[in-house]
């Protein structure tokens, strides 16, 4: 064991084995991820406009002031924050029924999950070009269906009308998300070991006790985990708005990725997008934060 | 007696909640199904029809006739196979380093890897548009090939990382004291076995890939180099949205990826469930 001639040259291999298979993946993310968020991030305090190439200078914070002058950034504010909350509440809360009515087995649960979980496979935008079609002011079978169960007298204009168009994308949002949280919540409630159940029994609990005392207790860190990563992901998540409404209808339904998006693709602002990526990741990084914090304070509060 | 009523209003709840949520996600694939087959005209007749009435394949002639449909289908196909190929292999090495061995760095490696899955791409994707300009790969699929198998390796090697874990290392040590390498054993006996979580993993990058769109519309204006969401993207900017070669054209993009997530649904999840709550 102590003989070093030996040990070195296999440490040395083992090294050059690792690097041999990490090297392949850790270039070209560090190239074509790091590189260009790193860069992009510089260009939040740059003159950089795809139409002006000739005139890339830094210009300090001008870039932030624009954007927090922006007439639309307290719509856009409002909107980010119902995006990511109301659709995470929902999503959640029907998640976890739907993981508490489908964790234990019954005859066809494979072909409903099959059934309720294909959302999954589908891209937001081509959720949003059905529910797009669906919310159709004039034509759209939701309109149709609310009119023929006398919920409504006359037509709503779901996408066209400022006071509904927030609405509708959560409600679309809120249909592809729901099987995240059920795929995750059932596998966690899968794996809570029979003897719980078993003892809860013997103490005579009932159904509302179980899950507040065995089954909530227990799938907890996967509640904490899950949560916590779907609400980064809503926000960084504009394809469903894009293409439902593109922000519209006079830029009621904006959220700062739409914003950010349309500032890069549709605008050619690389500065003006860079600046509100960086708020993005302020925003993110102290909910980050926040949550890691107040999460381990509830946990200190159990003891 | 009580108890039996209970319990049968409690099955009976579960079974007309069920029902609600089964409708509520089936529903809007039947109707855009249903709206693909009717004829262009009874697309906007009153009363709307909630059944196939009269059949027809109108709107699917009609997007291929109206665009280069089968161009993009092909592009969408070949740019997203390529790039799950690509990536599947890169993260198999990475991954299983990864799973075996803890050195100086991995842990901060790993977090790097997660780290990209946070923070909002978008911002990279003007550097990235000159960094595709100056390769000269602008309007050409070998941009999106790149650039997809790269933004994939992350969480793909997390996902794969899962799979490894749940295999014991005696294995390929076994293979390794009968004089196999570590790259032969590998190869040899592990992949086999992970067969499964490899296929899972190939599908998730190939249906991401599939489905991807912005980057798509930044790099990609020719007809020729379209891939079908930014043939979509294009169809929907136009001013009057043409809904039975839209309805078509969604049906179509769909499909694919239904088929293969449903081939391999299970170990998706599983796969799923490791990657992202485990880390």
């Amino acid at each position: 064991m102590n003989n070093t001639g030996v040990r070195k040259p296999r440490l040395s291999r083992t090294a050059a084995f690792i690097l041999f298979c990490l090297l392949p993946a850790l270039i070209p993310v560090v190239v074509l991820t790091y590189f260009p968020i790193f860069k992009g991030i510089i260009m939040a305090f740059q003159n950089y406009s795809l139409f002006n190439l000739n005139d890339i200078r830094f210009i300090g914070f001008d870039n932030f002031k624009t954007v927090l002058q922006d007439p639309n950034l307290p719509t856009i504010m409002q909107n980010t924050v119902l995006w990511v909350f109301i659709s995470l509440i929902l999503q959640f809360a029907i998640g976890f029924v739907l993981s508490l009515l489908l964790y234990q087995k019954f005859p066809g649960r494979g072909v409903y999950q099959g059934l309720i979980y294909y959302s999954w496979a589908m891209s937001g935008f081509l959720i949003g070009i059905i529910w797009r079609w669906m919310f159709n002011g004039q034509i759209g079978v939701i309109n149709d269906l609310l009119l023929k169960m006398g919920l409504i007298s006359e037509r709503i204009g779901f996408l066209s009308d400022p006071k509904w168009a927030m609405f509708s994308v959560i409600v679309a949002n809120i249909w592809y998300g729901v099987a995240f949280f059920a795929i995750m919540l059932t596998a966690a409630m899968q794996s809570i070991p029979e003897e719980l159940f078993e003892a809860a029994d013997m103490d005579g609990a009932n159904g509302l006790q179980k899950m507040l005392h065995v089954i909530i207790p227990y799938i907890l860190p996967t509640i904490i985990t899950t949560t916590a990563l779907r609400v980064i992901w809503i926000f960084n998540f504009p394809d469903i708005i894009y293409a439902m409404t593109n922000g519209g209808p006079a830029n009621s339904t904006h959220i700062l990725s739409t914003f950010m998006l349309d500032k890069i693709v549709f605008g050619g602002d690389y500065g003006l997008a860079g600046a509100i990526g960086v708020i993005s990741i302020v925003l993110l990084l102290l909910y980050t934060l926040f949550y890691l914090f107040a999460t381990k304070a509830s946990k200190a509060g159990d003891f | 007696m009580k108890r039996k009523v209970i319990s049968r209003v409690k099955l009976s709840s579960k079974v007309i909640i069920l029902g609600i949520w089964l409708l509520f996600m089936v529903f809007p694939l039947y109707w855009m199904i249903l709206t693909s087959l009717k004829p262009k005209n009874d697309i906007f007749k009153f009363p709307l029809e909630y059944l196939p009435e009269r059949i027809s394949f109108e709107n699917y002639a009609n997007i291929f006739a109206i665009s280069k449909f089968h161009v993009y289908i092909g592009n969408s196909l070949l740019v997203s196979l390529l790039s799950a190929f690509i990536v599947i292999i890169i993260s198999i090495l990475s991954s299983y380093v990864l799973a075996r061995f803890t050195f100086r760095g991995s842990r901060q490696i790993m977090s790097g890897f997660f780290l990209t899955q946070m923070i909002p791409m978008f911002i990279g994707f003007g550097p990235l548009y000159s960094i595709m300009s100056q390769l000269n790969l602008l309007n050409k699929q070998g941009s999106l090939v790149l650039m997809y198998s790269v933004l994939l390796i992350p969480f793909c090697t997390l996902m794969l990382k899962g799979f490894f874990q749940r295999i014991p290392s005696s294995l390929e040590e076994a293979a390794m004291i009968d004089g196999c390498s570590r790259l032969g054993g590998l190869i040899r006996i592990i992949l086999p076995v992970m067969k499964p979580g490899i296929s899972a993993t190939f599908i998730f990058a190939f249906v991401q890939n599939w489905n991807e769109l912005f980057l798509a519309i930044m790099f990609i204006d020719r007809e020729e180099a379209k891939t079908i969401p930014v043939a979509m993207n294009s169809f929907i900017t136009k001013f009057d949205i043409d809904w039975g070669a839209m309805s078509a054209a969604t049906v179509l993009s769909v499909i694919p990826t239904m088929i293969l997530f449903a081939l391999c649904q299970r170990l998706i999840v599983q796969g799923l469930t490791d990657g992202a709550v485990k880390g």
